[in-house]
């Protein structure tokens, strides 16, 4: 009986990770097609790979993709860290309120926060374009960094600031060289979920985007209503950008780890040594 | 130590302007003319007369509930039994399992959406494995089924992560307690269990319907022209009528449901644990 249930769980499993991985390993397969047809696999070849890059629009929307997301990343990740260890040294009132405020993107669907913005810029007469699409991507990023790093905060003793300055560190220094450090693992998983949610963004893009000004997103929106395997080339080209990220997030660390444990059973070992 | 609070202050500015008015302003468009001149609006509920009036967008919006329903039991139903098995599993394979659901969402999703299109479109791999089954040439695209299949996959991450989340900080010991009590499995499951994992099934459901009913390019992707839901009624006024009015009118409606749906989503969470933990069920 209880085996029959984990064989069934098993299957499901199986199931749902082929649902999940299927369209993808399609995508790329498809991406090296020789002809244009998306059913039937011809025979192995570059051209769409050829096409893309000649593809003025394509890697145009590739550039802002890449240019929105970092940017956005840096400034929301700054912006959101200042304002968490403000927030959480103000009164309780102004931290419940901004707190509130700053859960808006988290809980409306994409759609309203999007068209929130777009009248925002339509009402202020903002030509609408590659700085309005940077400017969306911050407020909503934002929110993200300030409720990973908030918790890192609670956790941190209170009066850490205060003996760092008695001690004769400027708030500066105090800030920088205390607090920073401590809060650091919460502020770079913040960075990381604003660089994905900025790069994968579609609505919130398309709606405050003008002028012809196209993320990746958009473009194969855009694109999307003929059939051009380019687009398999360029989303092929975006998973493996996207996993060489998250490789270099995840394996950086391990290695620092490994070499740091290194280091320390090195020292344990010329300490034995003597 | 005193100057920390002004940290805050360009963030409450920021967010006054780019988080709290952009909200203001769909609410007031929504209730005013196009005159689009802030200075000179006058009130009207025009726009949400024209809506509750028509059956086209009456049709659109149940249109758009049902669907998102659906997808949310589909992925509860499957969802569940998967995060049972994954919090079940080893704690290295439960590691290995939640990665490999949790990389297909770091990709982009109209990327994925859009490599549906292949696969289902006439003469893929779905239609000649149908017909090798014996359906005949069952037509894919542009169904119902392929934009709630749509749906599914984009979201039902979610809820798998959200319901393991609350098995796997169960406190195991509860489940021995139970047996030494007497119960059998079913009653263990059904008694603690179910009702300890349900917050995590309430935020999957969240987390499901929320971007479902609102979402408009799986129905335009997948569903082709045929498949209007309430998001692509909202995304032709602002871009392509450039009806805003009416289009923050349907926002309006839209975030409505939303947060009613969610309200009594968290209570009906919330009167059953208060239930349980009085009768001590």
């Amino acid at each position: 009986m209880k085996k029959n249930r984990r064989l069934f769980g098993k299957i499901l499993m199986g199931l749902l990770i082929v649902f999940f991985y299927l369209p993808i390993l399609f995508m790329i397969v498809f991406s090296f097609n020789e002809s244009k047809s998306l059913t039937h696999f011809t025979g192995f070849s570059l051209q769409w790979y050829e096409r893309m890059f000649r593809n003025r629009e394509m890697m145009d929307s590739l550039y802002t993709t890449i240019l929105v997301a970092c940017i956005a990343t840096v400034v929301s990740t700054i912006l959101g860290t200042i304002s968490a260890i403000g927030l959480s040294k103000s009164r309780r009132i102004v931290h419940d309120v901004v707190m509130q405020v700053n859960d808006f993107p988290l809980m409306n669907p994409e759609i309203v926060t999007a068209i929130g913005l777009m009248l925002l810029f339509i009402t202020f007469h903002i030509e609408r374009g590659f700085m309005t699409m940077l400017l969306a991507h911050i407020a909503f990023c934002t929110p993200y960094v300030i409720l990973s790093v908030m918790p890192k905060i609670r956790s941190l003793d209170p009066n850490l600031a205060d003996a760092a300055m008695d001690l004769g560190a400027t708030p500066w220094k105090a800030l920088t060289s205390v607090i920073v450090p401590q809060i650091m693992p919460g502020i770079f998983s913040g960075a990381l979920i604003a660089f994905t949610m900025s790069f994968d963004d579609f609505i919130i893009s398309y709606f405050v985007t003008g002028r012809g000004v196209k993320n990746l997103s958009i473009m194969v929106y855009t694109m999307s209503k003929r059939v051009n395997p380019s687009i398999n080339a360029i989303s092929t080209l975006v998973v493996v950008l996207i996993t060489l990220v998250l490789v270099v997030v995840n394996v950086v660390p391990l290695i620092r780890e490994k070499h740091k444990k290194a280091a320390a059973l090195k020292a344990a070992g010329t300490i034995e040594e003597r | 130590m005193k100057r920390f609070p002004q940290l805050a202050i360009p963030y409450i500015v920021w967010s006054a302007i780019m988080l709290l008015l952009p909200m203001l302003l769909i609410a007031i468009y929504s209730v005013t003319n196009q005159g689009n001149s802030i200075v000179s609006f006058t009130f009207t509920l025009e726009h949400f007369h024209k809506f509750f009036t028509d059956p086209d967008f009456l049709l659109i919006l149940w249109r758009s509930i049902g669907i998102a329903l659906k997808t949310t039991v589909i992925c509860v139903l499957l969802g569940y039994p998967v995060a049972y098995f994954i919090a079940n599993s080893s704690e290295r394979m439960q590691n290995i399992l939640i990665l490999a659901i949790t990389v297909p969402t770091w990709i982009n999703m109209l990327v994925r959406t859009y490599a549906w299109i292949g696969l289902l479109s006439d003469g893929g791999i779905f239609q000649s494995l149908l017909k090798l089954l014996g359906f005949g040439e069952v037509e894919l695209m542009y169904t119902e089924g392929a934009v709630m299949l749509g749906m599914v996959y984009n979201f039902i991450p979610f809820m798998i992560l959200q319901i393991n989340t609350s098995l796997s900080k169960m406190d195991k010991s509860l489940l021995e307690a139970s047996a030494d009590l007497g119960a059998d499995r079913v009653q263990t499951f059904l008694r603690v269990i179910l009702p300890l994992s349900l917050p995590g099934v309430v935020s999957g459901i969240t987390l499901v319907f929320l971007p479902a009913v609102s979402s408009f390019f799986i129905p335009k992707l997948l569903g082709g022209g045929q498949f209007f839901l309430i998001g692509n009624v909202i995304e032709n006024q602002f871009i392509t009528v450039g009806e805003w009015n009416f289009g923050s009118a349907i926002s309006m409606i839209m975030a409505v449901i939303m947060m009613l749906s969610m309200y009594l989503v968290r209570k009906l969470d919330r009167d059953e644990g208060a239930e349980r933990r009085v009768t001590g069920v």
